[in-house]
């Protein structure tokens, strides 16, 4: 690499590297005890995310690739780290107060989630198999240790060694599928691997054993059935922020390489993981729906609607083409939006992590709470999919690319589960409305965690009053990818 | 494509046929005559007191065995680069530096926070 290369580099890579050396620069902070400090750090962890999100900006759509092939600036690659810097910026936002309440301020959960963040960025821009691979790893190890970070709560720590558990065994699938891919075309690079495969026979028993155990420990890390048993345990159990920036940010990236694999670079293998991905996606949605209905917990209920929400996502794979990217690209953004602003909710009814997170809490918010209720009652519309609400039209865009390639059996079942999942949405806003209680919650709202109640209702709401405006610019990302 | 690595595959076979022969012989050639002092981890005839009898560690080694993986793996980098550093010139030379900040970085704040001092 002579230095031109070096440099132009180094240039790509900037918004990464600008919140690694956040990260750094958080990390010695946090060495210096002094009252305020979760504060300072968390300011400067902002500024550092809305820094590498306006470089992320300036590099724009134009595919560039850097540091030999490995990593590249296109417009997923821009779209997706975005998304992330929202969903990271939100989680910070929404984690102070709770933090505060459970005696866990300290400087290094925000290290944590900005290390998390570099490593999801590099997902979604790394085009080499082991860059990928790196990026998750930096990301899983973050959130693992974000998981147990309650030191003192047992649930806590519980779900965290489960985490580590079962994130490694699925790191491990993905390992053997990256090097069967690696014996096979002699590259890990995405590029080189396509041309590699280009006239593969798709009935070769070793290429179908590479492509699903990659799809495996991709489908593990995004919690598809039968790869979800992690899933409920894991958001009970963690930090109620935690639990929030795993179900969006972690998702987010999982998917941004799914979508780059399986629709960007590796569409040759598409005849290979069709039939089981039409399986999964529907046993996601069916399992995911189902199970939520009989849910006590309000964490282990979004835990499954997330899980629900997993195969919608994935039936836009299936619908393929830029219509199905962009689709899934736009769900993922209004997903990220209405799913932190509930969790946001849930950090403002926090009783105390010890004691858990009951549905019951929601009895009789409208009557003590009115406007907090209403926000809510956005929020959960917009999960359940009831139009006006950007979760209408996420569902809707992918219903409609999944109708125009002709797969209509596959958008009925969808649009039946979608109902059966809309009753535990209406079951928490009927405790909110019909009910009444005894003991109304006591609820202190910072500023903070107000400014990301008005930004996640801002953009739910808007979501599904434009949802042309943020299509298009998703379509706009996907096709400058697709190029 | 697979016959490149027909090398490894030789390294696998010549590996177990080793090592099943010099099992194989130094279990026909060697006395047997097994009773239970001999059968001890340390076979110095001192009976196996205090904390490590029972199977516990202080959790000290833990973080003790962390910190050392990641410097053996930094020496791992170290030597591989000072062998090629003539052929990468001067951005192989900035480029291991960048690579020590950062673990200099985790350094510092394991020392800090105290992950070296053995009493808490």
């Amino acid at each position: 690499m002579d230095l031109t290369q070096v440099k132009t580099s180094v240039l790509l890579s900037g918004p990464e590297i600008i919140v690694i050396l956040g990260a750094c620069v958080a990390l010695m902070l946090s060495l210096v005890p002094r009252p305020g400090q979760g504060g300072l750090i968390a300011g400067l962890s902002l500024m550092m995310i809305a820094l590498a999100a306006a470089m992320s900006v300036t590099l724009g759509h134009t595919p560039q690739s850097a540091y030999q092939g490995m990593f590249v600036i296109d417009g997923l690659a821009t779209y997706f780290k975005l998304l992330l810097c929202l969903g990271t910026a939100l989680t910070i936002l929404i984690s102070s107060g709770y933090l505060a309440d459970e005696n866990a301020d300290k400087g290094e959960y925000y290290v944590l989630l900005l290390f998390a963040l570099s490593g999801a960025m590099i997902m979604v821009s790394g085009t080499d198999l082991l860059i990928i691979y790196i990026g998750l790893e930096l990301q899983a190890l973050s959130i693992y240790v974000l998981v147990g970070f309650l030191t003192t709560n047992t649930r806590s720590n519980e779900a965290a060694l489960k985490y580590v558990i079962l994130g490694a065994f699925s790191s491990g699938l993905l390992l053997f599928g990256l090097s069967l891919f690696y014996g096979l075309t002699g590259t890990t690079q995405l590029g080189a691997m396509a041309t590699a495969l280009g006239d593969a026979d798709t009935n070769d028993p070793l290429l179908v054993l590479a492509t699903l155990f990659l799809l495996a420990g991709l489908l593990f890390k995004v919690g598809a059935v039968p790869f979800h048993m992690w899933v409920p345990d894991i958001y009970e159990g963690a930090p109620s922020p935690v639990t929030g920036f795993m179900s969006t940010v972690g998702k987010v990236a999982a998917f941004a390489v799914i979508l780059r694999l399986f629709m960007h670079d590796l569409t040759t293998l598409a005849p290979i993981w069709r039939t089981s991905v039409v399986v999964v996606a529907v046993l996601t949605m069916g399992l995911g729906s189902l199970a939520a209905l009989v849910q006590s917990n309000i964490k282990r209920m979004l835990a499954y609607s997330s899980i629900a929400h997993g195969g919608f996502l994935l039936l836009g794979l299936l619908a393929g083409g830029s219509d199905g990217l962009a689709s899934v690209m736009l769900y993922l953004l209004v997903f990220t939006l209405m799913n932190l602003g509930l969790f946001a909710v849930i950090i403002l009814l926090n009783q105390g992590a010890d004691r858990g997170e009951p549905i019951w809490d929601f009895t009789g918010l409208a009557k003590s709470h009115p406007g907090l209720a209403l926000i809510t009652l956005v929020f959960l519309l917009s999960l359940a999919g009831i139009p006006p609400t950007g979760g209408f039209f996420a569902k809707f865009y992918v219903l409609l690319a999944l109708v125009e390639t002709g797969q209509v059996t596959l958008a009925v079942v969808a649009v039946l589960f979608s109902a059966v999942s809309a009753w535990f949405y209406l079951r928490i806003i009927m405790l909110m409305y019909m009910k009444e209680t005894d003991h109304p919650v006591k609820v202190q709202i910072t500023p903070s965690i107000q400014l990301a109640l008005i930004v996640t209702l801002i953009g739910t709401v808007l979501t599904g009053i434009l949802p042309a405006l943020f299509l298009d610019t998703a379509q706009a990302a996907a096709l400058a990818g697709l190029s | 494509m697979p016959i490149d690595f027909l090398p490894v595959f030789l390294m696998v076979a010549a590996v177990i046929t080793l090592s099943a022969l010099i099992l194989t012989l130094s279990r026909l050639i060697r006395p047997h005559n097994p009773y239970p002092e001999k059968n001890r981890p340390y076979e110095c005839g001192v009976d196996h007191v205090g904390e490590a009898s029972a199977g516990l560690f202080k959790v000290q080694y833990f973080v003790i065995a962390i910190l050392f993986v990641v410097f053996d793996v930094e020496t791992m980098f170290l030597f591989p680069w000072a062998v090629v550093l003539r052929d990468m010139g001067l951005f192989g030379y900035i480029e291991m530096f960048v690579f020590i900040s950062l673990l200099l970085v985790g350094f510092a704040y394991a020392w800090i926070k105290g992950a070296l001092e053995w009493e808490s």
